[in-house]
């Protein structure tokens, strides 16, 4: 008979494993049959079967213009970030500048201030350059808040990197573009493409910033925060759906792309 | 091809980690830098590599000056201490990555990895990646891949320093082969003197940033330039005395007939524990002592024994055993000790 140690507390921790695995799966377990619904309102359980809500929102253009435009603030918002927060942890993880430390700690200060300050502040700034109502203006705010997790996922990452490849690579003949292109980026793949994942999902989700820069060039969420206050029923149930699945498709491609992107980056 | 360096110093703040290093690798030699952890062994390789500026002095290769040029234009191959290969390439990609710097054609780069492989054996191991390999076997490649380029100079830093004894020993006796063959200028940097002893033409000890002493190995190991040197090379036994007249007089041996020349005042004598006899083979020898076995440790084709003479002065003594020989004598018997003067080297002061 095989023999087990501490059977007992490991039965344990897979209730508890289960219990919270529950609780993380009720949302979709109730939005999801809401969303095929043929009430008119929202109900739960759900008296009968229809795909009518997805055929809503795939007839009114309003909800794809929405759509497509947070499609669009999202890549634009991962491009910045990555574009600006790869370099930066770089600095901040290479610079031997006093107080080099303290600025580390600062680049969380987007997380850390309230989004609602944040966003009458850059109201105030965006409304003098005029970039109210403009698609790449909720692009450039969500910038700032995806920022921290380039700078904290790259920065993790550059941390377990051993710098004496870098060193090893420019003794065997390589210039420094090389070296960081051929060896230092490919084995922060991992940390790129959680961080990449985790600006596109915290831009195509943001509200409170959207509802105060997006003006009239509504996001997906704004549109659905609209919706709910002036009718409420099930079509919102049906794009929550579709944008859960579109987060789960970009979950999956960080998985293929990103072997163990997500689980091992932080915790490295 | 040759290097030369010339008074190099460089300081780390108040500390000065070089303290004015001069060194000469002749072609196809193979210098061994020796010396304890922060002695300046890994700094002077630095500086050699190109990861390091001196802040005074110059490093030449082939004649020319180089002290400022970056790593990747020195054309030095170099082994790192944990090898740095790259995780995400396999192998073959690991040891072609100098050879794509250079831009050489495909065929070049594919013929001349295959010829890398072969030479440190590993031929069908291309297509596997680092971590797929035992230690010994990255040790290898790390080894393929600061070769096959073809480099001016092949640095290696303690690269045996993880893998286990037997694999270090075969390791060392294939390096040097292929150093040989290669006939590839050498610098290897190590704090295992056994290490430096079986490796090198020649050896610079190294310590408090400065070399204390350079030459053939049998040269530093009979007679050392310093206390230092006779210490950290090989064991001894230091013994302090008086000369008077060529003749030094020793706690326990009495007077001790010294080399010629040598002038009155005080003098630290090197006995090495193999130069030190136990028991009757003793009677022939012109010094002589008594001592206590403080303990014998026996070490297979040896014995290690501490032994304390009359006056309290501990030594190390070291007895060759054949399988016939009877057992070293056991801890707490008392023995007769002699050598020979001519086994003797006066360490030079200061």
């Amino acid at each position: 008979m095989p023999r087990h140690r501490n059977r007992g507390g490991s039965i344990l921790l897979g209730i508890f494993a289960a219990l919270v695995f529950f609780f993380l799966l009720l949302p979709l377990l109730v939005v999801f049959p809401i969303s095929l619904s043929s009430a008119a309102y929202l109900q739960f359980p759900p008296p009968g079967f229809s795909w009518q809500w997805y055929q809503r929102y795939l007839d009114d253009p309003g909800w794809i213009e929405a759509t497509i435009r947070s499609l669009q603030v999202a890549a634009l918002c991962t491009v910045l970030a990555m574009g600006l927060g790869v370099p930066l942890a770089f600095f901040l993880n290479r610079s031997r500048l006093p107080g080099i430390r303290v600025l580390d700690r600062l680049t969380a200060a987007p997380i850390i201030v309230p989004t609602i300050i944040l966003s009458i502040a850059l109201y105030g700034v965006f409304a003098r350059l005029q970039l109210i109502g403009e698609w790449y203006g909720v692009a450039i705010a969500h910038t700032i808040l995806a920022l921290p997790f380039v700078v904290i996922l790259v920065g993790a990452g550059l941390r377990s990197f051993d710098a004496a490849q870098e060193q090893a690579a420019a003794g065997l003949g390589a210039a420094w573009p090389w070296i960081i292109w051929r060896v230092t980026l490919p084995q922060l793949r991992p940390s790129l493409v959680s961080a990449a994942f985790l600006s596109f999902v915290s831009s195509f989700d943001e509200l409170v910033l959207a509802m105060f820069l997006s003006g009239a060039s509504m996001t997906l969420p704004k549109k659905m925060f609209d919706n709910i206050l002036m009718e409420i029923d099930p079509t919102i149930a049906a794009v929550s759906v579709l944008q859960i699945l579109l987060v789960a498709v970009a979950l999956g491609l960080t998985s293929l792309f990103g072997r163990g992107a997500l689980t091992t980056t932080i915790t490295r | 091809m040759q290097l030369s360096v010339t008074g190099i110093i460089r300081r780390f703040g108040p500390v000065a980690a070089l303290g004015g290093v001069d060194l000469d690798v002749a072609e196809g030699e193979f210098l061994t830098i020796l010396g304890p952890s922060g002695s300046g062994k890994t700094t002077l390789l630095k500086a050699i590599a190109g990861f390091e500026i001196p802040d005074e002095g110059a490093v030449r290769l082939g004649g020319q000056d180089v002290t400022l040029a970056p790593p990747r234009s020195r054309e030095v191959g170099m082994v790192f201490q944990n090898y740095a290969l790259f995780p995400h390439m396999s192998v073959a990609q690991n040891i072609a990555f100098p050879l794509e710097m250079r831009r050489r054609p495909r065929a070049e780069v594919r013929e001349r990895v295959a010829e890398a492989l072969r030479l440190v054996e590993l031929d069908s191991f291309g297509d596997r990646l680092p971590r797929q390999l035992s230690g010994g076997q990255q040790q290898r490649v790390a080894l393929a891949r600061a070769i096959v380029f073809n480099p001016r100079l092949l640095l290696l830093d303690e690269p045996f320093g993880a893998l286990d004894r037997k694999l270090r020993e075969s390791l060392q006796l294939e390096v040097r082969r292929l150093q040989r063959r290669l006939k590839l200028t050498t610098l290897f940097i190590t704090h295992d003197q056994e290490e430096a002893l079986i490796m090198s033409d020649r050896i610079a000890v190294m310590d408090k940033g400065r070399i204390q002493q350079i030459g053939l190995p049998g040269e530093l190991y009979a007679r050392p330039a310093s206390r230092f040197v006779a210490d950290f090379l090989g064991e001894s036994n230091l013994l302090e005395g008086r000369a008077r007249n060529g003749v030094a007089e020793l706690a326990g041996f009495g007077a001790v007939p010294l080399p010629p020349a040598q002038p009155d005042g005080k003098v630290t004598l090197l006995l090495r524990p193999e130069a030190l006899r136990i028991g009757a083979s003793t009677a022939a020898l012109p010094c002589r002592a008594e001592a206590v076995v403080l303990d014998t440790v026996f070490l297979g084709q040896s014995a290690k024994l501490r032994l304390q003479l009359d006056g309290g002065t501990e030594m190390l003594a070291r007895l060759p055993l054949r399988p016939s020989d009877p057992p070293p004598p056991p801890e707490g018997s008392r023995v007769a000790l002699g050598f020979a003067p001519e086994d003797l080297h006066v360490v030079p002061q200061g």
